[in-house]
């Protein structure tokens, strides 16, 4: 009883509104059957997902048949057999499917007479910009370029909602859709007919896993056959274009459809930035002190033995020239999606200014102080800390607060493998072209930089002894 | 008490030479800069190893002493006081004490006995050394290296950077501890009328080599080569031109 308490649901989804909502309706279905739910938005592609669900990171989230079949578990045989092996279950489809396609702009496509796939070919010169995660997918650009022997050149990955204002704007021609893209209609969108029928069917199912309480699956199950493509596009039009908030469009479709109330948690702006504020200042804070119990030991390392010292500067460098991205998600395969990989790419982005700092500062004292305090018969560690880690404490202090100003900006990127923060608001604002949903971000991360610099100054007074501040 | 027999050290172009100080005398190491007067005093307080060689504190061979140990028991003096800006002077002259863990009272008396030694304004300890003269940095630097009662006394160049009248203050003031305190004291200098002033014997280096040893009057009666008459003359002439 307790521990079925302290269990608590946890359904994530891709980083896209359909995703997002159709999670979020899930999340507030199973929260109105009592069951304590938590919606992790907006972790990432499907590969990241699927895996967070092997692992148990997440207990359910939604994906499409088409998805499964070519990229996650490519094979012969039942879908829903070939996903049971793997100890997740598949529900029934939700009610439509939402494909891939690809479109272009009415005008456009008119002025050009393309109409279908085929016609693309006979444009080597067009622009195509596509959504990173088709770029990469089996079932994406490289096989439908194989399929209708495409010939362009111009090819980019983009993320997907600017990849349609990029359409919009004439920066490409064409680009990959979601047949239930509430952008269809709203940019008077061709879709190019698939003649050669390559695109597979994309039915919106849940995955969840084996081991979900019964009544969390039975409450999943509610969605099954109860979504149409009409209403799909709808909910994505509210939520992408009108800037309804998804759990109010999630809410209302279920008290329409299913007559469940009250189960949508609208957190107001102040509770949201609040929460979005403990998250930020973990990430930051645990990096930060981690950091600083290696680094300083490493710091003071590298000043004994400056042969190695160079060494090991050169390496923490090193780490620092990856670009933040990429170490984010190089972490995920060691320590999967949430807090605890975002914290140990910060934690290793800290280290340098940390690490170089301490290494200069105790470089830098003048050889007649060192002299001195190892004429006094001070043994070597009361030395460091009496004499040696004081008279290096300004520049130390300098290189954490460099690595708090970094963390702080570093941290927002947090939210693309789930660790939530600054970035969350930001990543949604940019999903949805919301330009106050980004500041809602943006302006408390500067904010928390400029007050991590004044943090620091004013511990600069309390922990720089007096005699050096003369 | 102290006895250098065959040091050598390479880097600091020193020796091979042999040196002696018995017990209560003031030795002043003198000579131009670059002669190897402050390798000869690393050399004695174990802050440098002789390549070849032994150097002896009371009979023993510093390498067998445990240096933590060897070092509190010399005190050091460099020129400017070698003063750690981040404490306050009392910190500076106590630290070793405190870490030794000195009772209070211990501490306190003697920081009075060694106050009213060398001279110095008690309201002077609360200062930071980026706060002192030149010359209470410089009787800092004396109490600091007295504080533990050491039987050996180092001073590397102490007036070197101090203008006249101080530097003419701290001297008598300085041969009056040594004299009250009666402490093994090896002074480095390059002034001879300062080596002259407070030593008993003086040890002329030139080129890492000792050229003569004796007192100041040996050393100018009977210079033992044209080296030693040379830089005693070059010192002499200018008061002696003005007779």
């Amino acid at each position: 009883m307790i521990l079925a308490l302290l269990a608590v649901v946890q359904i994530g989804s891709k980083a896209f509104t359909e995703s997002v909502i159709v999670a979020e309706m899930a999340a507030q279905l199973a929260r109105s059957a009592g069951i304590e739910t938590v919606h992790r938005r907006e972790l990432g592609g499907s590969r990241i997902l699927w895996d967070a669900l092997l692992r148990g990171e997440i207990d359910a989230y939604p994906e499409y048949t088409g998805t499964i079949a070519q990229e996650l578990l490519p094979g012969q045989g039942d879908l829903r057999g070939r996903v049971a092996g793997k100890g997740v279950v598949m529900s029934r489809s939700l009610g439509f499917s939402d494909s891939y396609a690809v479109g272009m702009q009415r005008r456009a496509a008119e002025r050009l007479g393309i109409r279908t796939l085929e016609d693309l070919a006979r444009h080597p010169g067009l622009r195509l910009g596509f959504s990173n995660e088709f770029m990469d997918r089996k079932d994406g650009w490289p096989a439908l370029r194989a399929a209708y022997r495409l010939p362009q050149k111009d090819v980019r990955g983009l993320e997907h909602d600017l990849a349609l204002r990029a359409l919009a704007g004439g920066a490409i021609d064409a680009t990959d859709l979601y047949t239930t893209d509430a952008e269809i209609a709203a940019y008077d969108l061709v879709v190019l007919e698939d003649v050669r029928r390559f695109f597979p069917d994309y039915q919106a199912v849940l995955l969840w896993r084996k081991d979900l309480p019964a009544d969390a699956a039975a409450a999943l199950r509610r969605l099954e056959g109860r979504i149409s493509a009409r209403e799909m596009i709808e909910m994505n039009a509210r939520v992408k274009l009108r800037r309804d908030p998804d759990s109010a469009v999630a809410a209302d479709f279920l008290a329409g459809a299913l007559g469940v109330r009250g189960a949508g948690r609208i957190e107001g702006r102040a509770r949201r930035i609040a929460a979005r504020t403990v998250e930020h200042l973990e990430l930051v804070a645990i990096s930060l002190a981690a950091a600083l119990i290696f680094a300083v030991p490493l710091g003071i390392a590298a000043a004994r033995r400056p042969r190695a010292g160079q060494l090991l500067l050169g390496a923490v460098g090193l780490v620092q020239t990856i670009p933040s991205l990429a170490v984010l998600v190089f972490m995920i395969p060691l320590l999967g999606i949430g807090a605890r990989p975002a914290i140990a790419a910060l934690f290793l982005y800290s280290l340098l200014p940390i690490v170089r700092n301490t290494a200069a500062g105790l470089s830098g004292i003048p050889p007649e102080i060192r002299d001195s305090a190892e004429a006094l018969g001070l043994p070597r560690l009361a030395r460091l800390r009496l004499i040696e880690l004081p008279l290096a404490s300004p520049g130390i202090l300098a290189g954490v607060q460099t690595a708090a100003v970094i963390d702080v900006g570093t941290a927002t990127l947090g939210a693309l493998i789930g660790a939530g923060g600054y970035g969350q608001p930001i990543l949604t604002g940019i999903r949805l072209a919301d330009v106050g949903l980004i500041l809602e971000g943006a302006v408390p991360a500067a904010v928390l930089a400029l007050l991590a610099q004044a943090l620091f100054e004013l511990l600069g007074r309390a922990v720089v002894p007096r005699g050096l501040r003369l | 008490m102290l006895e250098l027999q065959r040091v050598a050290h390479r880097f600091g172009r020193l020796g091979p030479l042999d040196l002696g100080v018995s017990e209560g005398e003031t030795l002043a190491v003198l000579g131009p800069s670059g002669a190897g007067k402050t390798t000869l005093l690393r050399l004695l307080l174990g802050l440098l190893a002789p390549d070849q060689g032994t150097v002896r504190f009371r009979g023993e061979d510093v390498r067998t002493l445990d240096p933590a140990e060897l070092r509190r028991r010399i005190g050091y003096v460099v020129q400017g006081g070698g003063l750690f800006p981040h404490l306050t002077a009392e910190g500076n002259v106590t630290l070793v004490a405190r870490f030794l863990q000195w009772p209070e009272e211990r501490i306190a008396r003697r920081l009075d006995e060694l106050l009213h030694l060398a001279r110095l304004p008690e309201a002077a300890l609360q200062q930071y050394p980026a706060q002192l003269s030149g010359g209470q940095a410089q009787r800092v630097g004396l109490l600091r290296a007295l504080m533990l009662d050491p039987e050996v006394l180092l001073l590397d160049e102490p007036l070197g950077a101090l203008d006249p009248v101080t530097r003419f203050d701290l001297q008598a003031d300085l041969r009056t501890a040594f004299e009250q305190l009666r402490k093994t004291v090896v002074l480095v200098t390059h002034d001879l009328g300062e080596a002259a002033f407070f030593a008993h014997r003086i040890a002329l280096l030139h080129e890492g080599r000792i050229a003569q040893e004796g007192t100041f009057e040996e050393l100018a009666r009977a210079p033992a080569d044209p080296y030693v008459a040379r830089f005693i003359h070059a010192q002499r002439a200018p008061l002696e031109r003005l007779r």
